[in-house]
């Protein structure tokens, strides 16, 4: 029996049956986690002996009398930001190589209460920094459809890991693009939670703003029963907010719903075939009864401006406490405590995360505040204001998840810019806390050549939402993946020669 | 005095840990005087990734009520901010603390000096924040050692205006500040414990210069009062004799050095302060409605300005008693009651005794003694308030009763007082218990009298030509006949009329 | 263009060490992103009131409850070093 592609609801069927263990569910995924991952590098950290004793446990709950929780006894995996008691977090970098968190992240929490079992940490972009996994600290995340690229990032590992059926779903993170469009590159479905709809606590910090802890899975149905768990008010979270989660899997067509298409998504520079599988898939939409209505968004292009801004600024005071003292690495070459800090702190963190330390602290030092910073904060102002205004004539918007199929490795090296551009048609939505989610809508071949092997790459479809308006989004994927089959299509397996 | 030309310019940074059962932006007990250190600590505390803030309602709750008790302005939002600097004492690498929307504003204290002058001191801004850890710096030793116990802890900083003259007026301000900080519950605003840290700020002002001096100079390390006003004296003679050869002082922070009685620069540092503000994206803003700070207002308890002034008015006693009453709430709450119970006694005592006026204010007087002698004393050396003595305020206006009806002498008081205090008791019963009762009856003491002159014929000749001691000698012997229980009025009297 | 000088002062001020390359390097890349965000000087934010906050939350406190950390060890066994139950750092000057 195969089980890598399965959504929740079959395998909680199978278990439920008793047609399989926890036990052995767990041992077939670890299996092809330790089959996979040499090549793919998804996992920085694989916890057999941890999953498997909670698969036991599952096991027992399932055994005793009574209704199982969703996800109990289901493998899963996380993006290694979210903080697990007793099993190492890296955040893919080097200054938290050896952490152990002394605590587990809320979302840690609730899927251990639900009985999930926790089977390894994926690999990211360091500290989140980055929209490839490239800058990871224990080297690139492979992209499962060709290894010869990026699974895009920063929650590259997490995509990746259930693009190649190693996991059913992932816990991923964004902060503009990051689980939106490492999902399209990689063919999966994504959720970006509005902004303080899913806890942020126990998750190691990019921006604070912005971070939105969520997920990536088969398909949409899964997202939402995911939705259903993770979401909610935490009290150890000042930024969550009070609104019901309780949301609908059922899936009604969309006759009076209005689908936005913003005209500024669809920029230059964008892949034609991109371009084609996305107008496709709001045909799509149509067919199943949306009214199509071209939208104007016009300040969608100080979107990655604010961002490269503000987001800066956060992640500099974000690590500033990471210093030597507490926890992770201390260089051993300091004569005295300035050089404890400097050095500690430029040996730890990757080139990535000091360019933006560095840019971060030059926007907030004294005399550039206002001209950066808070500038920068009042043009979000204006981005935030547009999406209101246009969410008061459409439900929800649609447009590519990333203007290009996955690149090759070595592209996002180097250029400062990269993870600006690649994220542009993420951040705005990002900035205004939006929910969104990204779903397969068909292949577009590379046009770099590189790989003439490959026929195409998977490219998603974003569909964003108004603030806290989770049940739109869902509701228009549920019925677009009713509808087409691009979520069941898998990559060709990986030969181990 | 050449010297007046040379005007003082002090503002005062003051610090108070707010009392809380947990810390400022999470669970962590917010205990002070552990003996063990990184006890109160947690993942927060520690700033572990991931970790995030949640805001105590009751510190939030405790700096809005000193922000009313000051008299500042509330206003509706209020917001934290982050403010960056790396020492090893702060876990985060920025403290939260509040920099544009402080939670109270521009307030003042009132102040009465050593003359007689009644001095507002204006106070620019009340903002909380965190409390850093302590770092401890073994002798002599190549390292540091940080205890995070204290980390965290909610603070109030309160910063005046730069208003303060004189070292004399830092000082009432200090400890006005600290009495209005106990009367809210807000903090035990203990200078020695360091629940209250002092950083004044001082400069000196040359004649006719016109605005701010062009420099200031903080000092830092001050752990009491006395502390507080030495360092200004030392800083205002040292600013002042640089300003009169023509110089201006570095703008420098000073420590205090109790050792050497002097400040002391500090190693000044290698950069200007650059914190880098960022409005805190972790916590939504504060929003104060015109109901809640009402709520809050009606909490407040009488403050010290308004209590001495009825004081004053109700109770006619001596300022220096009232400033003592003052200082000690539960103690003014505790001499209050014993004062209402004597007031239902003289309503309901005979009218002779009811209209004199001056008898009211003897009693008040006797209880005020009462209150700050024998009473403060023994509570001091237990570490207990009033209300958790034996000695109900019913109790202690029975004995002030009894002394003034010359039922007992007054040392006779002090041990039932004792006894009172330790097992609890009417006096009444006590006196009766201890064989405390005075002899006043006229009879009685009459013949002991007639006994003692018959026997001490030389002192009552001397006495008789003018020798005033023998007078006291012969009382002395009537007591002694007395075994004391004398009441020593009528003893005088009968013996004075007997020698006539 | 950044200065050198300039570079240095915010490598200070982050508390990270560069060395010369690394200057040179940061201050082309740091005026990289620095003229991508020019742009945003064209944009009319008069009377515009920044945003520090999405999620239109307000007074998010919680109750005055503490409680214990049940693993402290797990918190300290992170530390590079301790002493006698202290973190140790170098001499604070």
């Amino acid at each position: 029996m195969k089980f890598e592609h399965l959504e929740l609801s079959e395998l909680r069927e199978k278990l439920d049956k008793k047609e399989i263990t926890s036990v052995q569910l767990t041992e077939y995924f670890l299996a092809r986690i330790e089959k996979l991952n040499p090549e793919l590098n998804a996992f920085v950290t694989i916890c057999r002996d941890e999953a498997l004793s909670q698969a036991r446990v599952a096991d027992d709950y399932i055994n005793s009398p009574g209704e199982n929780p969703p996800l109990c006894g289901i493998p899963f995996s996380a993006k290694d930001l979210f903080c697990t008691v007793g099993v190492r977090t890296t955040a893919s970098s080097k200054i938290l190589d050896q952490y152990i968190p002394p605590y587990d992240s809320t979302v840690i929490v609730k899927l251990k209460e639900q009985k999930a079992v926790l089977v390894g940490k994926t690999n990211l972009d360091q500290f989140a920094h980055g929209s490839s996994t490239e800058t990871s600290y224990y080297g690139p995340t492979k992209n499962p459809w060709d290894t010869s690229r990026i699974p895009g990032g920063s929650s590259g590992g997490s995509a990746a890991s259930v693009a190649a059926g190693m996991v059913p779903f992932a816990l991923g993170t964004e902060t503009g693009g990051s689980i939106r469009q490492p999902s399209s590159l990689c063919g999966v479905s994504g959720w970006k939670p509005t902004y303080g709809r899913v806890s942020r606590f126990g998750v190691i910090a990019m921006a604070s703003s912005l971070d939105s802890p969520g997920a990536h899975g088969k398909s949409v149905k899964d997202l939402v029963s995911l939705a259903n768990i993770m979401s909610g008010v935490d009290l150890k979270d000042s930024t969550t907010g009070d609104r019901i989660s309780d949301f609908r899997l059922q899936i009604a067509d969309l006759k009076g719903v209005r689908v936005g298409v913003p005209k500024q998504y669809f920029v230059d520079g964008m892949q034609e075939e991109v371009r084609e599988r996305v107008i496709e898939a709001t045909k799509e939409l149509e067919r199943l009864g949306a009214e199509l209505v071209e939208v104007d968004l016009p300040h969608t292009k100080y979107g990655s401006l604010v961002y490269a801004i503000v987001a800066p600024a956060e992640i500099a005071s974000n690590l500033s406490r990471y210093d030597g003292i507490r926890y992770g690495y201390v260089t051993s070459e300091a004569k005295n405590l300035l050089e404890v800090y400097e050095k500690s702190r430029s040996e730890g963190f990757g080139d990535e995360a000091k360019r933006r330390i560095m840019t971060g602290t030059y926007v907030l030092s004294a005399g550039y505040y206002d001209a950066y910073y808070k500038r920068a904060q009042k043009v979000r102002r204006f981005i935030i204001n547009e999406f209101a205004e246009v969410f008061k004539k459409v439900d929800v918007l649609v447009a590519p998840s990333s203007p290009n199929v996955a690149v090759t490795l070595g592209k996002a090296a180097d250029d400062p810019l990269f993870g600006y551009i690649a994220d542009q048609l993420n951040i705005p939505s990002s900035l205004a806390g939006l929910p969104a989610l990204s779903v397969p809508c068909g292949f577009a071949r590379p046009q770099d050549g590189v790989t003439p092997s490959v026929d195409g790459l998977p490219v998603g479809l974003q569909i964003i939402g108004p603030q806290w308006g989770e049940q739109k989004i869902f509701d228009v994927g549920l019925a677009y993946q009713s509808a087409t089959d691009w979520h069941k299509k898998h990559p060709t397996e990986i030969s181990n020669s | 005095m050449e010297n007046a030309e040379y005007k003082p310019v002090i503002g005062l940074e003051v610090h108070i840990q707010l009392k809380t059962k947990s810390k400022m932006f999470g669970m962590a007990p917010n205990k002070l005087d552990m003996t063990e250190p990184n006890v109160n600590i947690d993942e927060v505390v520690t700033a572990q990734p991931g970790s995030l803030p949640v805001a105590n309602k009751e510190a939030i709750r405790l700096a809005a009520k000193m922000g009313l008790a000051l008299n500042c302005t509330i206003d509706e939002w209020s917001k934290f901010d982050r403010k960056h600097y790396f020492y090893p004492d702060l876990p985060k690498g920025y403290q939260i603390s509040q920099l544009d929307q402080p939670i109270a504003k521009e307030g003042w204290l009132e102040i009465t000096k050593s003359d007689g002058a009644v001095k507002k001191i204006a106070i620019q801004r009340a903002h909380l924040e965190e409390d850093a850890g302590k770092n401890i710096h073994p002798d002599g030793l190549p390292y540091s050692l940080v205890d995070y116990n204290r980390a965290g802890t909610p603070l109030l900083e309160i910063v005046t205006h730069p208003c303060i003259e004189s070292a004399e007026e830092a000082r009432k301000y200090l400890e006005e500040l600290q009495r209005i900080a106990r009367y809210v519950g807000a903090s035990d605003a203990d200078m020695e414990k360091g629940s209250m840290r002092c950083e004044p700020s001082i400069s000196v002002r040359l004649p006719g210069e016109v605005g701010l001096p062009p420099y200031k100079c903080e000092v830092k390390n001050i752990n009491s009062f006395k502390f507080v006003e030495q360092a200004i004296k030392y800083e205002i003679e040292r600013q002042t004799e640089m300003r009169k050869e023509g110089l201006v002082p570095k703008q420098v922070t000073m420590g205090w050095n109790e050792k050497l009685n002097q400040t002391v620069e500090q190693r000044s540092k290698e950069e200007a302060n650059d914190y880098r503000y960022l409005p805190e994206p972790d916590l939504p803003p504060l929003q104060f409605t015109s109901e809640y700070i009402e709520e809050l207002r009606g909490e407040l308890p009488e403050l010290p300005a308004a209590k001495r002034k009825r004081f004053r008015e109700e109770y006619g006693l001596p300022d220096a008693d009232i400033e003592n009453l003052i200082n000690w709430k539960e103690l003014t709450y505790y001499f209050e009651n014993v004062v209402s119970e004597l007031d239902a006694w003289i309503l309901s005592a005979p009218a002779e005794l009811s209209g004199k006026t001056d008898k009211r204010g003897k009693l008040i007087k006797s209880v005020a003694n009462w209150c700050l002698q024998d009473f403060s004393a023994m509570l001091n050396v237990e570490h207990k308030n009033p209300d958790e003595s034996l000695v109900t305020p019913e109790n202690l206006a029975e004995l002030v009763k009894l002394i003034d009806d010359g039922k007992i002498s007054s040392s006779a008081a002090k041990q039932v007082f004792r006894a009172m205090y330790e097992r609890g008791g009417d006096p009444s019963e006590i006196v009766g218990d201890l064989g405390l009762e005075q002899v006043s009856d006229e009879g009685a003491i009459a013949s002991v009298i007639d006994v003692v002159i018959a026997n001490n014929e030389k002192a009552v000749t001397d006495y008789k030509a003018g020798l005033e001691k023998s007078f006291g000698f012969l009382v002395g012997q009537a007591m002694k006949e007395l075994k004391g229980k004398g009441n020593p009025n009528l003893v005088n009297e009968l013996l004075r009329n007997k020698l006539k | 263009m950044l200065t050198t000088d300039e570079v240095k002062k915010i490598a200070v001020l982050a508390r990270i060490s560069l060395s010369p390359e690394e200057v040179e390097k940061f201050r082309s890349e740091l005026s990289t992103v620095l003229d991508y965000v020019e742009d945003l000087q064209q944009v009319n934010i008069e009377g515009v009131e920044e945003v520090s906050q999405v999620t239109g939350l307000v007074n998010v406190q919680r109750e005055d409850i503490s409680v214990e950390f049940a693993d402290l060890q797990a918190i300290t066994s992170q530390a590079p070093e301790m002493k006698d139950g202290y973190y140790k750092v170098k001499a604070i000057l």
